[in-house]
C-alpha cells in the first residue's frame, strides 16, 4: 500500500479531485433542475405522470451506453460525463421531491391557504420544510449512485478514479483496481454521511427535545 | 337583533363541479354581525362548501355573495383570507413552527413588527387559558385539546372579526369539546366576533348557535333561530335531525297550557246542592268538582271526602267548597305547570282566562299523555294494547 501511494500518490489526489468535481457538478445540476421541477409537477398532476415515466426510462439506459451516446453530441471529456450523470441523478431527486410534496398533510395546505398564504408562501413556508426529509433522501441516494457511476466516466476521457480501475483491468494490476475502488467507496460513504448531517440541519424541528 | 348589521349575504348561490350535480343550490343566507351561525347537515349536504365560499376557498358557479356591502369577488382572495379567521378540524397547526409562530402566522404575513406580534401571542395564549411558557413549544408537545385551543385563538391573531370553523371539535373527547365550545361562545358573546360554524352535531349547534341553517343534499332546509327550529321543524328531515327527545323537551318548554288542557272539567255551581254534586261525581267518575258561580267564574273546589264529612250538617255546595290554592292562565307555559303538578303532587290544576272564567283543567293524565305521545307515540300504533312503560317514564316525569 505504501508502495502504491509512493507510486501513485499525487495522481490519486488529482483523480479523486476529478471524481469529486464530476459527481458534484452532476448532482448540483440535478438538484437545480429536479427539485424545482418536482415542485412544479405537484401543481400539474397529469404532466407529472409523463415526466416521471420519461425520467424513469432514462434511468433504465445502461450507464455505459448512455456515456457512449453522449460522445456524438458533446464529444469526449468532462462535459458529456457530467451531462450523462446529471440525467441519472434526476429521477431519484425528482421522484422524492414530488412524493414528498404530495405527502404533506392536506390539512396543513388547507390551513395555509385558508389563513391567507399565497401559493409561493405555502410552498416555501410549509410544503418544502415539511417534505425536506424525503427530498434529502432522494438527494443522498442520487449522490451515492452518481459517485460510483462516475468511475465509468473515465471511459469517455473524463478522468477520475475510474482511470485507475480501467488501467488496472488492462494491465492485470489488482493493486490499481483496489487503489481506485477504495477511494470511490470512501467518497460515497463520506458524501452520504455529510449529507446526513446536512439533512438534520435543514429538517425543521417539531420538538424542543431534538435540540 | 333588528338593528344588527348585515355582514355576509348569499344571493341565489350555487356551486357545481364539472360533470357533477350541483354541490349546493339556491343558497340564500343572510348573516348579521355578532351572530353565531351553525351550518348543520349530514356529510355531503354542502355545508362545508357553503362555508368555504365565504373566504373564496371555493368560488360559486352562480349567484353572488355580498361581503360587508360589496361583492365578494371584488376582494383579493389572499388579502380577504387574512381578514377572516379560519379553524379546521385537525387544528391545522404547522408542526415545524412553535406555538408562538403558529399563533402569529397571519400577523407575520401582514408584516407586523416583532414587538406587536410578541404582545399578540402573549395575549392570545392567555385567552386560550394556557401558560405562557407554551409559546416556545411545538404543537406535537401539546394535547389534542390544547392544540385546538391554539387553532382557535390563531384565528383571532390579526383581529379578525369573522371566524369560519369547519367541524373544529369533531375529533375531541366530550369534556375537551365542552371546554372549547365555551371558549368559542365566549369569543362571540364577549368579543363580538361573528362565527360561522360547520357541524353535524345537533347538540353542539343548539348549544352555540344564535342562528341555525339546516342543509341537506345541497339545499337549505330551514334557516332560523334554534328556538324556532325546535318549535316549528320545517320537515320530517329536520325532526329526525333534532331527534324526538329534543322535540319533546322543546314542546314542554313552549307548549302553553291551553294546548293540552281538557276543555270540559267536571264542575258545579255554587247554588247547587250537595246531592247534585254527588250525582255529578258519580256520573263523571271523579272525586273532585270545580266550583264556579253562575257566570262561570272559578270559585274553588269540592271533593268527595269533604262532602262525606259534612253531609249531615250542610246541604249546599256554597257552604263547604274550598278555594283553589293553585290555578293557571291559559297562556301560561306548560313547563311551569307540569313542574307543579308532578313535583308538588297536585292532582290537577284548573285553567282560567284573564277574567277568572273557568276554561279547562290540566290533570296528571293529560301531562302523562304528552310525554307518552312524544316518546312512545309511534310504538303505540304498532302495539295498541298492553304496553308496559319502561321505568324511565317515572324519571322523565320528574324531570319535566
Amino acid at each position: 500500500m505504501i508502495t502504491f501511494l509512493n507510486q501513485h500518490g499525487s495522481e490519486l489526489i488529482i483523480k479523486t479531485w476529478e471524481q469529486i468535481y464530476i459527481s458534484a457538478f452532476a448532482i448540483i445540476l440535478g438538484i437545480i433542475v429536479a427539485v424545482p421541477l418536482g415542485i412544479l409537477l405537484t401543481r400539474y398532476d397529469k404532466t407529472a405522470k409523463y415526466v416521471m415515466s420519461i425520467t424513469g426510462m432514462l434511468q433504465t439506459i445502461p450507464s455505459l451506453a448512455l456515456l457512449a451516446l453522449m460522445i456524438p453530441i458533446f464529444g469526449i471529456g468532462k462535459v458529456p460525463a457530467i451531462v450523462a450523470l446529471f440525467i441519472y441523478s434526476l429521477l431519484p431527486i425528482l421522484r422524492n421531491t414530488y412524493i414528498g410534496m404530495k405527502k404533506v398533510n392536506k390539512n396543513l395546505l388547507d390551513a395555509a391557504r385558508g389563513l391567507g398564504m399565497t401559493t409561493m408562501q405555502s410552498i416555501f413556508k410549509v410544503e418544502i420544510p415539511m417534505s425536506m426529509p424525503i427530498i434529502m433522501s432522494g438527494i443522498r441516494l442520487s449522490t451515492v449512485y452518481v459517485i460510483s457511476w462516475s468511475t465509468l466516466a473515465s471511459y469517455i476521457g473524463a478522468g477520475g478514479l475510474g482511470d485507475f480501475i480501467f488501467n488496472g483491468l488492462n494491465l492485470y494490476n489488482p493493486s490499481l483496481i483496489i487503489g481506485g475502488t477504495i477511494p470511490v467507496t470512501i467518497l460515497a460513504i463520506l458524501a452520504d454521511y455529510l449529507l446526513g448531517i446536512f439533512e438534520k440541519k435543514v429538517t425543521p424541528k417539531t420538538k424542543r427535545s431534538e435540540v | 337583533m333588528q338593528t344588527a348589521k348585515e355582514i355576509i349575504s348569499f344571493q341565489d348561490v350555487a356551486k357545481n363541479y364539472r360533470g357533477g350535480n350541483d354541490a349546493v343550490e339556491n343558497i340564500n343566507i343572510t348573516i348579521n354581525e355578532g351572530e353565531f351561525v351553525c351550518l348543520i347537515g349530514t356529510s355531503g349536504s354542502g355545508k362545508t362548501t357553503t362555508m368555504r365560499m365565504i373566504n373564496r376557498m371555493i368560488e360559486p358557479s352562480r349567484g353572488k355573495i355580498i361581503f360587508k356591502g360589496k361583492n365578494l369577488k371584488t376582494f383579493d382572495p389572499v388579502k380577504l383570507r387574512r381578514t377572516i379567521g379560519y379553524v379546521i378540524q385537525n387544528n391545522g397547526l404547522m408542526p415545524h413552527m412553535t406555538i408562538k409562530d403558529n399563533i402569529t402566522l397571519v400577523p407575520k404575513l401582514l408584516k407586523w413588527s416583532q414587538d406587536k406580534m410578541d404582545r399578540k401571542a402573549t395575549e392570545l395564549i392567555k385567552l386560550a387559558d394556557l401558560p405562557e411558557s407554551y409559546l416556545e413549544r411545538y404543537p406535537a408537545e401539546l394535547s389534542g385539546g390544547q392544540q385546538q385551543r391554539i387553532g382557535v385563538v390563531r384565528a383571532l391573531a390579526a383581529d379578525q372579526d369573522i371566524i369560519l370553523m369547519d367541524e373544529p371539535f369533531g375529533a375531541l373527547d366530550p369534556i375537551t369539546r365542552d371546554d372549547l365550545q365555551d371558549l368559542v361562545k365566549h369569543l362571540q358573546e364577549e368579543l363580538g366576533k361573528t362565527i360561522i360554524f360547520v357541524t353535524h352535531d345537533m347538540d353542539e349547534a343548539l348549544k352555540l348557535a344564535t342562528h341555525i341553517v339546516i342543509m341537506d343534499s345541497g339545499h337549505i332546509i330551514q334557516d332560523d333561530t334554534p328556538d324556532n327550529i325546535l318549535q316549528h321543524p320545517a320537515s320530517d328531515f329536520v325532526k329526525e335531525l333534532l331527534g324526538e327527545e329534543r322535540l319533546l323537551q322543546a314542546q314542554q318548554n313552549t307548549l302553553s297550557v291551553s294546548d293540552i288542557m281538557s276543555k270540559n272539567p267536571a264542575k258545579i255551581t255554587l247554588g247547587q246542592s250537595l246531592a247534585e254534586a254527588i250525582r255529578e261525581m258519580s256520573l263523571k267518575h271523579v272525586d273532585t268538582l270545580l266550583v264556579t258561580d253562575d257566570n262561570n267564574k272559578l270559585k274553588g273546589f269540592i271533593d268527595l271526602e269533604t262532602i262525606n264529612d259534612r253531609y249531615s250538617k250542610y246541604s249546599n255546595v256554597s257552604d263547604i267548597y274550598q278555594p283553589n290554592r293553585f290555578k293557571v292562565k291559559t297562556t301560561s307555559y306548560l313547563r311551569d305547570t307540569s313542574e307543579r303538578i308532578l313535583k308538588q303532587g297536585y292532582k290537577y290544576v284548573p285553567v282560567i282566562d284573564n277574567d277568572n272564567n273557568l276554561i279547562g283543567i290540566v290533570t296528571r293524565a293529560s301531562l302523562v299523555n304528552i310525554i307518552y305521545d312524544a316518546i312512545w307515540g309511534s310504538e303505540e300504533l304498532d302495539n295498541p294494547e298492553g304496553i308496559k312503560l319502561p321505568d324511565s317514564i317515572a324519571k322523565e316525569s320528574d324531570n319535566a
